[in-house]
């Protein structure tokens, strides 16, 4: 089994967050194609509400780094327009939440442009967001939505969980000739106002690199069980995975990376080996990621697995304020472990 | 305006309506006898302009292929006048591998680079992207220009007034349009918006608004003059309504059972072709010959269709990813 990632830090020593690991990326890829240029709101001068662009305006100035209205039908449509014309916008949709007043341009319009000329325009357009939740922003501002996007055909959906992932993600995303919606979770961001996990920082080479959309990576070997899952859970299920270990539990753990193309040959493969397979997500848990990953073993061969498929998701209910109830919905590593321990038992 | 243009404007809105005719007796030739909107050589919906040609051969006649249009889920008149390939837009109308979108879009999704057309059957929605097609130009350093088109109906969506917007906060190149054919479907415009003019709107946002009231081509053609030489020399978006006609339904199969305007509706081409008459510049006899050479471009284009292969069915996910 190949094991790919982030690499290790005789390779590269220097370390970035992830929020200044994507924005390098940008950066690199601005100063290569003068096509590019980034807007959305409050990407300018604030640089990003979750520091997604620090430093372009200053770097790019106004012409490349744009604030836009409060208009997200309006902008999104522009990113479209725009690359159908030959530019290679970078959009942010400040809050993943925020796709309602915005979906038609993104699915009816940006997704489907290309499939409905016959492959005669492309559609090379970067739609960032912020998703997650976590620090009580409530029912609107704390989704993860991921399944949705991925379920609607038309866009490659990429999901880093690390600064390494991250910049090469961001890149292979600008290089793509598709729509690419790129959902960063705050919480794997490194911001210094929010809880964040130590991985959020993390080595980054220097020099620009893809990393292939549509490739998961095994960012833990183990024999047992396999732990299915992306963005801030891959960290609660790496914690969980060293828990785990000493009680004598030896977990794999999968980092998805890219929902659309989605790596179902890295599930089977790690799932041959353990025969055990949990499946951790922070989007809803109905018609979701869950299902999904459980359905790649079950067409392929249920006699894979030694013990039934187990899913933690967030259940079906608009995600609450209270910290106190959100923590009993979110899935946290206590809780990845709890079940890998069920899967086990 | 001279003679010249004048019978240009004439020749655009008859090879239109020819071809609109061509694909409402074909669209309904094997229907029968119980009429099935999935049947036939061209299925599911058909949305037909006929009547709204003055508004695009008035504005089209001010384009060349550099610059682009966005149109509605009625946008046969426009990609004629904008000068598309007859063959490559009925072949899609026929759902043919030949067609603009090999059979993918439909006639509501009319793709084609080589003249910047698009178009989109979500009321309003063709308006966003053209503000990207117009922000491409100007970064580009083109002097070129969108034309985007609504209807009446679509000026009371969201769409309609963040692009007006954001077009006028960042001057882009772009002629708002609004055919008003007075009916969205089955709904007035009396009972869908608060206002008798949609150009009160565009001044609202700072921007040029115009209505033209009757319908006349050379009305449009005037007023899209200076709308595009004013985006064309960098001094942003302008909005022309037309107070248009929809002669027929909103889609083919429409009943029209809602509308007590039908017997008064004027068809604004055998009267424009009486006014160009009176004033010396058609004849009788270049009235049958344009209408006869309309109708041998649209017969070719109709036979190349459907002489055209059908996509195959094991292509059908080619084209979801580029």
């Amino acid at each position: 089994m190949v094991i790919t990632g982030a690499p290790s830090e005789s390779v590269t020593a220097r370390k970035l967050t992830t929020a200044k690991a994507m924005v390098e990326a940008i950066s690199q890829e601005m100063d290569r194609d003068p096509s590019i240029f980034v807007m959305g709101e409050d990407i300018g001068a604030y640089g990003g509400i979750f520091s997604s662009t620090s430093g372009l305006l200053e770097k790019f100035g106004p012409q490349r780094i744009m604030d836009t209205p409060i208009s997200e039908t309006a902008f999104m449509g522009l990113a479209t327009g725009a690359a159908v014309e030959g530019m290679r916008p970078i959009v942010e949709l400040m809050f993943v939440d925020f796709f309602g007043v915005c979906m038609d341009q993104i699915y009816n319009h940006m997704a489907k442009i290309h499939y409905e000329s016959g492959g005669n325009v492309k559609v090379p357009v970067v739609l960032m967001t912020a998703v997650g939740g976590g620090y009580s922003d409530g029912a609107q501002h704390s989704q993860c939505l991921w399944g949705v996007f991925a379920h609607l055909p038309g866009m490659k959906v990429v999901v880093p969980s690390n600064p390494y992932d991250a910049k090469g993600l961001m890149i292979s995303a600008i290089r793509d000739d598709n729509p690419v919606i790129y959902m960063f979770h705050k919480g794997v961001m490194g911001l210094p106002w929010m809880a964040k996990n130590p991985r959020s920082l993390g080595p980054v080479p220097e020099k620009p690199y893809e990393v292939p959309i549509g490739r998961a990576a095994v960012v833990r070997t183990g024999r047992d069980l396999t732990i299915v899952t992306l963005s801030l859970s891959v960290h609660h299920a790496l914690d969980a995975a060293d828990e785990l270990a000493s009680q004598g539990i030896d977990c794999e753990v999968i980092d998805l990376r890219s929902l659309v193309p989605l790596d179902r040959e890295a599930v089977l493969e790690s799932v041959a080996k353990t025969g055990r397979l949990l499946v951790v997500d922070e989007d809803y848990q109905s018609f979701g990621l869950t299902g999904e990953i459980a359905a790649v073993v079950a067409e392929k061969d249920p006699r894979l697995l030694k013990a039934p498929v187990s899913r933690l998701a967030m259940p079906d209910i608009p995600i609450p304020y209270s910290r106190t109830l959100e923590y009993a919905v979110l899935p946290t590593a206590e809780r990845i472990a709890a079940a890998a321990r069920l899967v086990m038992a | 305006m001279d003679n010249e243009t004048r019978l240009g404007l004439y020749k655009t809105m008859v090879l239109s309506r020819s071809f609109e005719e061509a694909i409402l007796r074909d669209y309904h030739a094997d229907k029968k006898p119980v009429w099935d909107i999935g049947a036939g050589l061209i299925p599911g919906e058909m949305h037909l302009s006929s009547g709204q040609e003055p508004v695009a051969a008035g504005m089209c006649a001010h384009l060349t292929s550099n610059d682009a249009i966005t149109a509605t889920h009625r946008p046969h008149h426009f990609a004629i006048a904008h000068g598309m390939d007859l063959r490559l837009l009925a072949a899609e109308i026929f759902g043919r591998e030949t067609g603009l979108g090999k059979g993918r879009g439909g006639h509501m999704h009319l793709f084609d680079p080589s003249i910047h057309f698009s178009c989109s059957g979500i009321i309003a929605e063709g308006y966003p992207p053209a503000l990207g097609i117009a922000f491409a130009f100007q970064r580009q350093g083109k002097d070129s220009v969108v034309v985007a088109v609504t209807g009446e109906g679509a000026a009371n969506q969201g769409a309609f007034h963040e692009s007006l917007n954001l077009a006028a906060l960042w001057k882009l190149p772009v002629v708002f349009v609004i055919e008003d054919n007075d009916w969205a479907i089955s709904v007035p415009r009396d009972a869908s918006t608060s206002i008798r003019s949609n150009a009160v709107r565009a001044t609202s946002y700072g921007i040029r608004g115009t209505r033209i009231q009757d319908n006349s081509v050379e009305g449009v053609w005037d007023a899209a003059k200076t709308a595009v030489e004013r985006a064309r020399a960098g001094e942003g978006p302008s909005l022309i309504e037309v107070h248009t006609v929809r002669l027929w339904g909103h889609f083919e199969g429409d009943a029209q059972a809602y509308r007590s305007d039908l017997d008064s509706l004027i068809d604004p081409i055998p009267a424009y072709a009486n006014q160009l008459e009176s004033d010396g510049v058609l004849s009788r006899e270049m009235i049958g010959s344009i209408s006869q050479e309309a109708k041998m471009r649209v017969e070719d284009a109709i036979e190349f269709a459907k002489s055209s292969p059908l996509p195959s069915a094991t292509e059908v996910d080619r084209y979801v990813f580029a």
